[in-house]
C-alpha cells in the first residue's frame, strides 16, 4: 500500500534553489499522483502602473498568452492543449500570479511554455484590440454585479486617491480604452524580470530534474530595466463613519459591505486578527455574523467576514447579500457584531474552537498539489521560512483572548466604519 | 483501484474505495431526488429540504455539527441538482466518525421545526434573489421552461418565487419522508481507511435504520417530442448580451452521450478550467471578436436533457451574427468529420482533466456517488474508456442526429435599462 506520510512540507521535503538572477525555485515531490502543478509570481502588478493607466498590468498579463517570438497563438495553444496542459496569468496588486498544470510526463512542455510566455511574448498587434474588447466586456459584466459594485465603492471609501488599493486591478472602461499596445510592451519591458520571481513546482516529478530544467529556461533571464520593488503605502483609517448607497435599479437583491482597513499579512498581529475574523464571520458556517444574520434572523443567503491581508493593509469586512427590505436590519446586526468583538473578549471556548480549526484544517489544505503549491508560495512570498508549518500550530495556540480583542480594537472602530449598499431602490 | 460495493439489509447501497494518497477521508450520502422529482406548486422543495437538513436533529441540534466539523479541520456541505441531493464531509481520517454519526442521524431524524422553516424560507428567497441579479439566470430559466413543458427538468432547481412563498413545513416534511431513507440513498466513502473497518462502522451507524418502500417515481422519463423549434427572447436590465442555443440530447447512460462529450470538446473545450483556445468556437467567435466567452454545457443527467452552448457577446456585436456563426459551426460538424488531431486532443484533455480531478478524495467520491445515482456504479470508472472508444464518425453521426433544427431552443438575452424586463416565446413546427 502506497501510504502517504502524515507529514508536512518543510525544509526536508522542499528543495529550494536561488538562482543568481533573482529567481527562486521551490520543488516538492509528490509521487502519489499522475500530474504536476506549478504556481508562482512575478514582482509586477497593478501598483507598478500609473493611476491613469489602471488595468494595464491585467491587460499585459492577459496578452502574455497571445503568442511568443518562438510560437504564434495557434502553435502555443496547440502544444499545450494537445496534452491537456494549461497555463494562466493574473495580475494582482503587488504581484502577477501564474499557475499551470499538466500530466507529469509533460512537465517539460509546461515549463517551456511558461518561460517563453513571460520572457518573450510577441504581443501581436492584431490581438490587442480583441483582448482589450474582451476585458471591457468582462468589466461591464462585473459592473452589473451588486457585490463587485459595492466592493469598488468600498475601496474608494477606504483608500485615498492614488493609493493602489483604491482601484480595481482590471481598470475602468475609460482607462482600458486609452491603453495602447505600446503601453503593454513598455509595461512588460520595465516591470517583468527575474528579480523577485518565485516558481513552485509540486507533483510526480524528480526535483533534481526540475532544477536542471528551470536553470536552463530561467537562469539566463536578465532585465536591467526591471523596476525596483515598490512598497505599498500605509493607510490611515477613516476619520468618521461613511455610508454610500450605490443604486442598481432592476436588481432583486442588495449587497452590503461593512468594514475597515485591516493588517498587512506581515504585521505582527496578523494571526490574532485572522482568528478574530474567523470568530466574526468564518468559523462554524460563517461565525457570529452567519449565526445572527442568516441562521437566527433569516436575512441573507450569505453573510460572512473576510480579512484580505496582502503585502499592504488589505480590507477587513463583512459581506452579506440581502433582500432590499432587510438592508437596515442586516447593517444593524453586522455593526452590533463588530461592537461586540471590540467591546467584549471572545469566550475561552471560542478561542479553543478556532485554534482547533486553524490547526486542524492543514491536512485538507495539503491534500492536493495545488494546495501544497499555494502554501509553499506563501511561505516564500511572506518570508515565513520553509519550516513554518511546524511552527504554525504553536503560533496559533499561543494566542490569548486578550490578543484577539486587542487586534479587533486595533483595526475596528465601530464609530468609523465604511458602509456600502449596492442594490435596487426601496419604496 | 477497486471498489467495495454492497447493500445493507435495509437496502442502503454502499460504495467504498481506499485511497491512501493523503490522510483524509471523504464521506457522502446521495439521495436520488432533485428538481426532476418536482412539479408546481412545489418546485424547489428538494433544495429547501436540503437546507432544512442543516437545521438539526434532537441528537445534534442546529449549529453543533458546523462547530464540530470545523474544529476537526474538516469541511461539509450539500447541494441539490436536477437529479440528486448530496451531502458530504471531508475530514482528517481520525475524525471521520463524526460524518457517519451525523449523516445516519439526519437520514431519518431531521426536525423540521416550523419557526426554522420560516426563517429558512427567507434565506432561500434571498438565494433566489441573488440568482435573479444575474441576467443569464432569467434566460436559462426561460429556455428550460420551453424545452421541458412536462418533465421536472423544466424548472430551476431553486424553484419559482411563487412556490417558495407558499410551500409549508408539512410539505417539506412529507417530501423528506418520501425520499430520505436507505431505500433511496447511496453512501460513498473514499480515502485513507481500511475497507473492512469502514464497512463495520457504516453497518453500526446505518444498519439499524428501518427499511422503507421505494418512492413512487411519478416521473415522465422523456419529454414528449414536439419537433418544434423554439425561440426565447429575454430583456433584462444589465450590461451584457447573450445568445444561447440548446438541443435535446440523451441521458448520460446512453452510448451517444460520450460522442457528444467529445463533440463538446471540439466545439468549446473539455473539462474544467480549460479556456479551449484551440477549439472551433473560440476561433469562430472569440478570435473573430464577436464574443468575449463561450461555454458548452453537457450535463450527466438521468433522463435526456440538453446540450447548450452559451455565447457572451462583446459590446457592439449582435445576436444574429453570433447565432449564425454558431449554427455554421454545427453544420460543419454535420457535413465533415472532425480531424484526427481534434479527436486526439479532446480525448487527451478528457484524460488530463480526469487525472487532475481524481487527485482529490472528495472529487472521486462525488464521481462514484453520481454513478450510483445514474444507476450504473461503473459509470465514473469506465468514463475514460468509453470516451476513448468514440470515433470521428460517431461525432459526425451525433451532430446529425441531435443538433437538428427540430427541437432546437434558441435564446437571446438583451441587456437594457431597469424598466426593460420581459420574456417572449415563439415556437413553430420544424
Amino acid at each position: 500500500m502506497n501510504t502517504a506520510p502524515d507529514r508536512l512540507p518543510d525544509a526536508q521535503t522542499i528543495q529550494r534553489t536561488q538562482f543568481a538572477n533573482g529567481v527562486t525555485l521551490l520543488v516538492h515531490e509528490n509521487p502519489t499522483v499522475q500530474s504536476v502543478f506549478l504556481t508562482g509570481s512575478l514582482r509586477t502588478g497593478a501598483i507598478y502602473s500609473q493611476v491613469h493607466q489602471k488595468g494595464l498590468a491585467n491587460l499585459t498579463a492577459e496578452m502574455l498568452l497571445s503568442g511568443t517570438t518562438e510560437r504564434d497563438f495557434e502553435r502555443l495553444h496547440s502544444d499545450l492543449e494537445d496534452l491537456g496542459a494549461e497555463i494562466a496569468y493574473s495580475a494582482g496588486r503587488e504581484r502577477t500570479l501564474f499557475s499551470g498544470r499538466s500530466l507529469a510526463e509533460d512537465v517539460n512542455v509546461l515549463l517551456e511554455a511558461l518561460a517563453e510566455t513571460m520572457q518573450h511574448p510577441s504581443f501581436p498587434e492584431e490581438d490587442f484590440e480583441r483582448e482589450r474588447d474582451q476585458q471591457i466586456t468582462e468589466l461591464r459584466y462585473l459592473e452589473d454585479d451588486t457585490r463587485y459594485r459595492a466592493m469598488r465603492r468600498f475601496r474608494e471609501m477606504l483608500y485615498a486617491p492614488f493609493h493602489p488599493y483604491r482601484y480595481p486591478t482590471n481598470g475602468t472602461e475609460e482607462t482600458l480604452r486609452s491603453l495602447t499596445l505600446a503601453d503593454v510592451q513598455r509595461f512588460h519591458q520595465t516591470t517583468y524580470g527575474p528579480q523577485g520571481m518565485i516558481l513552485v513546482v509540486v507533483g510526480a516529478v524528480q526535483a533534481a530534474q526540475i532544477v536542471r530544467q528551470v536553470e536552463t529556461l530561467f537562469s539566463d533571464w536578465q532585465n536591467p530595466a526591471q523596476h525596483p520593488a515598490l512598497m505599498v503605502p500605509s493607510t490611515p483609517s477613516l476619520p468618521t463613519e461613511q455610508r454610500i448607497y450605490e443604486p442598481m435599479p432592476g436588481k432583486s437583491q442588495s449587497d452590503v459591505l461593512i468594514g475597515t482597513v485591516g493588517p498587512s499579512r506581515l504585521a505582527p498581529d496578523y494571526r490574532a486578527t485572522d482568528l478574530a475574523n474567523s470568530v466574526l464571520g468564518e468559523f462554524g458556517l460563517m461565525g457570529r455574523v452567519g449565526l445572527s444574520i442568516r441562521e437566527d434572523q433569516g436575512l441573507a443567503y450569505y453573510a460572512y467576514s473576510r480579512l484580505e491581508g496582502g503585502e499592504g493593509q488589505g480590507a477587513w469586512y463583512i459581506s452579506a447579500g440581502v433582500d432590499p427590505q432587510d438592508v437596515e436590519a442586516a447593517i444593524a446586526s453586522a455593526v452590533a457584531e463588530i461592537e461586540r468583538l471590540v467591546d467584549e473578549p471572545i469566550s475561552v471556548q471560542e478561542l479553543d474552537d478556532n485554534q482547533a480549526y486553524f490547526v486542524g484544517r492543514l491536512p485538507l489544505k495539503l491534500e492536493q498539489n495545488s494546495g501544497v503549491a499555494t502554501i509553499i508560495h506563501a511561505l516564500e512570498r511572506y518570508e515565513l521560512g520553509l519550516n513554518y508549518l511546524h511552527e504554525y500550530p504553536e503560533e496559533v495556540r499561543r494566542l490569548t483572548v486578550a490578543d484577539v480583542q486587542r487586534a479587533a480594537q486595533h483595526y475596528f472602530d465601530p464609530q468609523r466604519l465604511a458602509i456600502v449598499v449596492a442594490g435596487p431602490p426601496t419604496a | 483501484m477497486g471498489n467495495d460495493i454492497f447493500h445493507l439489509d435495509n437496502g442502503l447501497q454502499v460504495i467504498l474505495r481506499e485511497m491512501h494518497t493523503a490522510p483524509v477521508i471523504s464521506f457522502w450520502v446521495a439521495y436520488r431526488v432533485g428538481s426532476r422529482n418536482e412539479q408546481p406548486p412545489q418546485t424547489g422543495i428538494s433544495h429547501w429540504v436540503e437546507h432544512m437538513m442543516f437545521k438539526g436533529t434532537e441528537r445534534f441540534p442546529a449549529g453543533v455539527l458546523d462547530r464540530e466539523i470545523d474544529r476537526a479541520g474538516g469541511m461539509w456541505n450539500a447541494f441539490t441538482s436536477m437529479d440528486t441531493t448530496m451531502y458530504y464531509a471531508t475530514l482528517p481520517r481520525q475524525q471521520i466518525e463524526l460524518a457517519l454519526a451525523a449523516e445516519s442521524d439526519r437520514m431519518v431524524n431531521a426536525l423540521f421545526d416550523p419557526a426554522e422553516t420560516e426563517s429558512e424560507r427567507s434565506v432561500i428567497i434571498s438565494e433566489r434573489q441573488g440568482s435573479e441579479n444575474t441576467p443569464l439566470f432569467w434566460l436559462e430559466e426561460a429556455m428550460q421552461a420551453v424545452a421541458f413543458r412536462q418533465h421536472g427538468y423544466g424548472h430551476s432547481i431553486i424553484g419559482s418565487m411563487d412556490d417558495l412563498h407558499t410551500m409549508t413545513c408539512d410539505d417539506l416534511q412529507a417530501h423528506y419522508r418520501q425520499y430520505y431513507g436507505p431505500h433511496n440513498a447511496t453512501v460513498v466513502c473514499v480515502g485513507a481507511f481500511d475497507a473492512a473497518q469502514m464497512r463495520a462502522r457504516i453497518e453500526h451507524h446505518f444498519g439499524s435504520i428501518a427499511a422503507q418502500a421505494s418512492p413512487p417515481s411519478g416521473i415522465i422519463a422523456t419529454e414528449p417530442t414536439t419537433g418544434a423549434t423554439q425561440r426565447v427572447t429575454v430583456n433584462r436590465p444589465g450590461t451584457t448580451d447573450y445568445v444561447s442555443i440548446a438541443h435535446h440530447v440523451p441521458s448520460a447512460l446512453h452510448d451517444d452521450w460520450y460522442a457528444l462529450h467529445v463533440l463538446d470538446g471540439v466545439l468549446s473545450g473539455v473539462g474544467n478550467g480549460f479556456d479551449g483556445r484551440t477549439t472551433r468556437l473560440y476561433g469562430a467567435l472569440v478570435k473573430s471578436g464577436i464574443a468575449a466567452m463561450i461555454e458548452g454545457g453537457l450535463l450527466e443527467t438521468i433522463d435526456p436533457y440538453l446540450y447548450q452552448v452559451t455565447i457572451t457577446l462583446n459590446h457592439d456585436r449582435n445576436h444574429a451574427e453570433a447565432e449564425h456563426t454558431l449554427l455554421a459551426e454545427i453544420e460543419r460538424l454535420q457535413s465533415q468529420v472532425i480531424t484526427e488531431t481534434e479527436l486526439h486532443r479532446a480525448k487527451k484533455q478528457a484524460r488530463a482533466s480526469f487525472a487532475y480531478s481524481a487527485e482529490s478524495v472528495t472529487n472521486q467520491a462525488y464521481g462514484l456517488a453520481q454513478s450510483a445515482m445514474l444507476g450504473d456504479v461503473t459509470w465514473y470508472d469506465h468514463f475514460l474508456a468509453r470516451v476513448e472508444r468514440v470515433t470521428a464518425d460517431d461525432v459526425q453521426r451525433v451532430a446529425r442526429q441531435y443538433l437538428t433544427e427540430a427541437g432546437r431552443i434558441t435564446g437571446w438575452l438583451y441587456a437594457g435599462e431597469a424598466d426593460d424586463a420581459d420574456t417572449d416565446e415563439e415556437g413553430h413546427a420544424a
